[in-house]
This record gives structure tokens, sequence and C-alpha cells, in this order.
């Protein structure tokens, strides 16, 4: 007789795989068997994998929103104090026939000072002056938006010209959404990292019950010469169930939501005259999605199991 | 086949459940061991598939010293070893085939190959027609049979019994230990505890005797056996 695994001939490849797929089926067997218990542990997964991959599904949509605005950058040319609105309607006209130049809107000074009352509640200040210290202002919008060397070559030229004060691209507004949007992406990251340590404490709960419920036959199989690792395995591929259960589950919960959302965001953008549709999670965010239950169900589970499994030992 | 070399095993906390015991059962012998309960004969038994360990001397098991079996071996030495209790330790959520098939499943046989060889072992205690049934529907007696027919069904060389007919009717007992005889005659080392006395002398086999954690007979010695 002897005390020494098996020698690894050729045979032992396929009986390793077999194996391996009959406990893959026997835990799936296990899990149908228990329908209650298993979908609320999948459910709990599902719902805690759903809501970082909705939110960042949703900063994806805003993203590819703000990428298209991105171009509509415009630059506001202020004129001298010296340019009546005459003058600067004649610029207005001739910048408009530039070859980088889209359109090209005016801001009289007049209109700015009206603006600027409206919204700065200084209007009493203003009273007090004699004159209209505000310049006019154009407003001009390249036709070459998404070449940022077009576009600077064109704020170069205009704040060359005689009558300009100053010429600024309007990008800050933008540049101040992607780092917002950077934020959120941060934000989203760290909650799915708590929300991930959420599923693997569940996963690993889940299978330290089942670890107790099956006390007696982890005892008896020790006892006729089970491996470690063959004791380990169902709980392994129990926890990978419940992980791959849990992505299904949160890749339909993200579907609906979309889904509901979708025809209101059509509608919207339909009234900003947009052709802007959501986008939904998609087959890498769906492939995403069930990676991570997969690899949070196995690692939820092999905590669990190099915690406890150790501790049953036949008497 | 089982040689105990000067072996004691002292408990944590002091308990001293085996003293000094030395003997040697060789390959195909059948041996009873008995003494009072509290004498050792469960702390003996569970040396050899090192369910315990010897605090002190040496546990031989078909050459091998046990000392030298480190935990990742503890499964392959028990392969070797087919266990009977007296609770049986079956497993009532499945049926009696697939508690008589474990030891195979563990083993990483081939499905036909196992149906084969279960229906072997289930024939021979005579359980054949009940392998779809569940341990719970079954007798005593024979819940006793199924826990030794997945005992032998790999086919150990070394079988051990842990009072297998404490629960049992003298007749059950005396069919019991008629199957272990059987299995002595291919060649199977075995090793039954049990208080029943009038049961095994009756048998005429070697009896070890153990009182207080000492054997005082069936060593195999001069003394013990004059």
């Amino acid at each position: 007789m002897s005390a020494r695994p098996p020698k690894r001939g050729g045979s032992f490849l396929p009986v390793y795989l077999i194996r391996h797929a009959q406990v893959f089926i026997a835990s799936l067997g296990r899990l149908y068997r228990n329908p209650m218990s298993t979908l609320m542990t999948a459910a709990v997964i599902g719902i805690a994998l759903a809501l970082p991959a909705t939110l960042l599904v949703a900063l994806n949509n805003l993203q590819r929103l703000s990428g298209g605005w991105n171009g509509a950058a415009s630059i506001s040319v202020f004129l001298k104090q010296t340019v009546s609105d005459g003058q600067a309607a004649d610029l207005a006209s001739k910048l408009g026939t530039w070859p980088g130049v889209s359109s090209v809107r005016t801001i009289t000074r007049d209109q700015a000072l009206a603006e600027f009352r409206r919204l700065s509640g200084f209007g009493n200040a203003l009273d007090a002056l004699n004159s209209n210290p505000l310049p006019a202002v154009l407003v001009v919008k390249p036709a070459r938006e998404n070449e940022p060397a077009a576009v600077q070559a064109l704020l170069l030229k205009l704040r060359q010209l005689p009558q300009t004060s100053m010429a600024q691209l309007d990008l800050q507004w933008v540049k101040r959404l992607a780092a917002i949007m950077a934020i959120g992406r941060r934000g989203v990251l760290v909650m799915a990292a708590l929300l991930g340590l959420a599923v693997l404490l569940v996963v690993g709960n889940t299978i330290r019950l089942d670890i107790q419920n099956r006390h007696d036959e982890i005892a008896v199989t020790k006892l006729i010469g089970g491996t470690d690792a063959f004791i380990r395995r169902p709980f392994l591929y129990t926890g990978l169930w419940h992980g791959l259960l849990g992505a299904a589950i949160a890749g339909a919960l993200v579907e609906l939501a979309f889904g509901l959302l979708s025809g209101p965001v059509s509608r919207l953008a339909t009234l900003y005259q947009s052709d802007f549709s959501l986008q939904f999670i998609g087959a890498t965010g769906i492939g995403a999605l069930v990676a991570a239950g997969a690899g949070l169900g196995l690692a939820g589970s092999w905590l669990a199991v190099s915690r406890h499994l150790g501790d049953i030992e036949p008497t | 086949m089982i040689r105990f070399d000067n072996v004691s095993k002292r408990y944590p906390g002091g308990h001293e459940a085996l003293r000094g015991v030395s003997f040697h059962i060789p390959r195909g012998q059948m041996a009873f061991l008995t003494g009072h309960s509290g004498a050792g004969k469960s702390t003996l038994l569970k040396l050899i598939p090192l369910i315990e360990r010897a605090s002190h001397g040496q546990v031989v098991i078909g050459g091998h010293n046990l000392a030298k079996i480190g935990r990742r071996r503890i499964p392959y030495l028990r392969r070797q070893i087919g266990i009977i209790f007296q609770n049986h330790q079956l497993l009532f959520d499945r049926t009696v085939f697939d508690n008589v098939a474990l030891p195979l499943v563990i083993s990483g046989l081939r499905h036909q190959e196992i149906g084969r060889r279960v229906r072997a072992a289930l024939g021979k205690v005579g359980l054949l027609e009940r392998e779809r049934a569940y341990p719970i529907t079954l007798s005593g007696g024979e819940q006793q049979r199924v826990g030794i027919a997945r005992a032998v069904v790999h086919k150990p060389p070394v079988l051990l019994a842990d009072e297998p007919t404490g629960n049992l009717d003298p007749e059950l007992s005396r069919e019991i230990m008629g199957l272990f005889e059987q299995f002595s005659q291919v060649g199977v080392t075995v090793l039954v505890a049990s208080h029943d006395i009038a049961l095994i002398s009756s048998l005429g086999h070697r009896i070890l005797t153990l009182r207080n954690g000492q054997l005082v007979a069936g060593d195999g010695s001069a003394r013990a056996t004059a």
C-alpha cells in the first residue's frame, strides 16, 4: 500500500477535468434545489453590482453628450470702447465671410449693458455712471470646431484685429464639466469598490453557512480520504455560480433601467434638436459585469473556505 | 500490516489514553480489540487513519511510519483504510448508492467503474435491491451494512471497525462479524473494537485487551499469551 498521491500520468488530466465538470454541474443542481435562498443571495449581489454599473454607463453617456458640446466652443471677441455699434456690425459681417468662421453673433454695447443689469444686480451702480462702460462683443463660432489647432489659429487672427481689445475661447465650462465628471467617475469607482467588498462578504457568508450545513458531509469525506482540494471544489463552484447569477441579475437591472430612461431621454434630446440617444451597457459592459461577478463570487467563497474548512476534522 | 511500537497518547489536558502499547497484526489477520469503555479502544483506532497522532512511539501501517506522513498526505493514507463506525456516519441526504460510491468518487474513478464496484459491494452485504433507498428508511442493521459496503468498496488493505455491532441484536451482530471474516480471508487486515466479549470470544480470533490504556492481553508476546 502507499500513502502517496497517485502518479500524474497521461490519464490525470481527463479525470481532473471530468471531476471539475461534475462538480460544476452538481453545484448548480444544489443551488437549483434551494431556489429561494439562491435567488435571494443572487439578488443582493445583483443589486450591489447594478448600482455602480448603472452609474458608470450613465457617466459614459454624459461624456458622450459633453463630447458633442466640446466642439461647440465659441470665441468671444471683446471690441475696443472706441468701436461703435455700426462699426461692430460691419466687422461682424466681414468676419462672417472668413473661411474659418461658421457664424458671428453681435452683442451691442446696449445689449451687453441690459444683460449685465439683468444678471449682475448692479443696476443702480450702473445708473450712477455717465456712459456705458461695456464693450460690444462678437461671438464667433469656428467652422472647424473639432480641430483645436484651427480654432487656436482663428483665435490668434481675431486677437490681431485692430478693433479687438480681447478675444477669449469659451472652453472653461467644458473643462469644468470634464473635471466634475472625473470626480463623478472617481466617486463611482470608490462606491464600486465598497459594493464589491459587500458582494465578497455576502458570498463569503453564504458559503460559510453552506459549510456549516454540510459539516457532517465534510467530516465524512475527510475521513474516507477526500483531499482538501476535493472538499473545497463544490464550495468554490457554488460561489462562482452565485457571482454569475448575481451578474446576470445586475445586467438585467441595468438594461431595464436604461430601457425605461431611453424614451424620455430621446424626447428631451428632440426638444434640443439633438440626435442624442442613450447608449446601453453593451457587450463589453456585460462582459465586465460577468467577470466582476464571477471573480467576486470565487474570491468570496475562497475566503470562507480557507477560513472555515480547516476547522472541520473527523473525530 | 498494523504495527504499534511503544505507543502512548496523551490528550491536551493531561489525560493519558494509551500507555506504551506494542503489537503487530500481520497482513490478512483478523483481530479484536476489547476493554471497558474508556480503556482506549477508540483512541487506538483513531491513531491508524491519523484522526489523532501518537504522542510517543511509532505507528507503522503497511510499512509507512505515520509520524512521517504530513497533513497533505493524510487523505492518501485514509484511502488505504476502510473505517466502520458504530453510528454509521452515513450521509442522509443521498441514496445508499451515492453513500457507497463516495470513496470511489474521491478517487476519481469513471462512472461505469463506480457503478460496477458499488453494486459488487452492495451485493456483498446483501443490499443490492436497496441502492435507490435513502439511509433514513433503512433499519439499524441495514445502515451498518451500508457503512461496511462504503468501507470496503475501494478494496482497502486495512479495515477498522469501532463497535460495529453496538446497537444490533446478537443474530445481526454475528452476521456482521461473518462479513469481516470473509474480508480477512481475501487478505484484508481487520481490526474490530468491541466490548461484546461473549460474541468475539466465540469466534476464535486474536483478542487484544486494553485496560486503562495499557495492552494487557493479546500483544503476541509470551507473557501475554501465557
